[in-house]
């Protein structure tokens, strides 16, 4: 299934190792980032409702 | 209805959430097929060999770097000009995907420089504006994080959104107006005259789809994030007061 590379199989693999983690890394990075927040809100909102009322 | 309705954060919460699946989904399946599409079942160049892969993440992502920016001045504009706190926001969450996909650009580049031109990095104008692209978002980034209140920080990284078009633009016309760089001319134009092989072109056109959906859902994605802690940050404020 793996494609014949030839002389370049480092280079190939390695950009494309790079582009495809970097873009992990991002939407990791961002979906966390996005559960963080998401909770630390709702905990506030709770907060503020039982002061509330 | 106006598009200025979805600079209201309710409005624009309730439209992102319904859309974002759909948005997410897709994105998978344009870089996906786009990517396994270029890797496994496209045949090597007659001089590039094989590293002729590597164009369906560099040229979507050199590609999306400069439109990012774009999208970020876009929004920067109406914040100065309309003062939409989501559209402030919107740029910020653009930076750090435009700083990814510029990072893979160059990265890309320099691996397929080296076995082609023989050298990892050149001074060429493509290649520096990219650089000096790269350190304007690195700018960016770092000046939201460095002022705490909101709006002045939205004023001042808007000016050098501004500042930084000048190499965005610079960035996409480089190779048109400096015929002394090592780097080709645009491998796609509307006119179709320096095309790539149609036996390339279908997957990198996919590829491309699939980079300009990922910018879409994960500048969503983001936003929201950034509207949600906006208002957390009221609400701490607030409970602080109270």
């Amino acid at each position: 299934m793996m494609p014949e590379l030839g002389k370049y199989a480092v280079a190939v693999l390695s950009a494309y190792g790079a582009g495809i983690g970097l873009i992990a890394a991002l939407v990791a990075v961002s979906l966390w980032q996005s559960r963080k927040v998401r909770a630390a809100l709702r905990a506030a909102e709770a907060r503020r409702g039982r002061v509330d009322g | 209805m106006s598009i200025w309705e979805y600079a209201n954060p309710k409005r624009f919460m309730q439209t992102s959430g319904a859309i974002l699946p759909w948005v997410a989904g897709l994105t998978a399946l344009c870089l996906g097929l786009g990517l396994t599409w270029g890797f496994f079942f496209t045949p090597d160049d007659y001089r590039q060999g094989s590293t002729v892969k590597i164009i369906y993440l560099h040229v979507p992502s050199a590609m999306m770097a400069i439109n990012a920016w774009i999208m970020m001045l876009a929004a920067s504009l109406i914040w100065l000009i309309r003062r939409h706190h989501v559209s402030a926001l919107a740029a910020r969450a653009a930076g750090p995907v435009g700083l990814t996909f510029t990072l893979i650009a160059l990265i890309t580049g320099a691996v397929w420089g080296q076995p082609m031109w023989g050298t990892w990095w050149a001074w060429d104008p493509r290649l520096t504006s990219f650089l000096i692209l790269a350190l304007f978002y690195l700018g960016y980034i770092a000046l939201w994080q460095a002022i705490e209140a909101p709006d002045t920080a939205a004023d001042l990284t808007s000016v050098l959104c501004i500042v930084g078009s000048v190499f965005a633009v610079l960035s996409r016309y480089a190779v048109n107006f400096w015929n002394q760089g090592l780097h080709q001319g645009a491998s796609l134009s509307l006119d179709r005259k320096e095309n790539v092989s149609d036996v390339f072109w279908v997957p990198l056109v996919i590829s491309i789809a699939g980079f300009v959906l990922l910018f879409l859902t994960l500048v969503l994605m983001r936003t929201r994030t950034e509207i949600r802690a906006r208002r957390l940050q009221a609400l701490l404020v607030r409970e602080q007061m109270g």
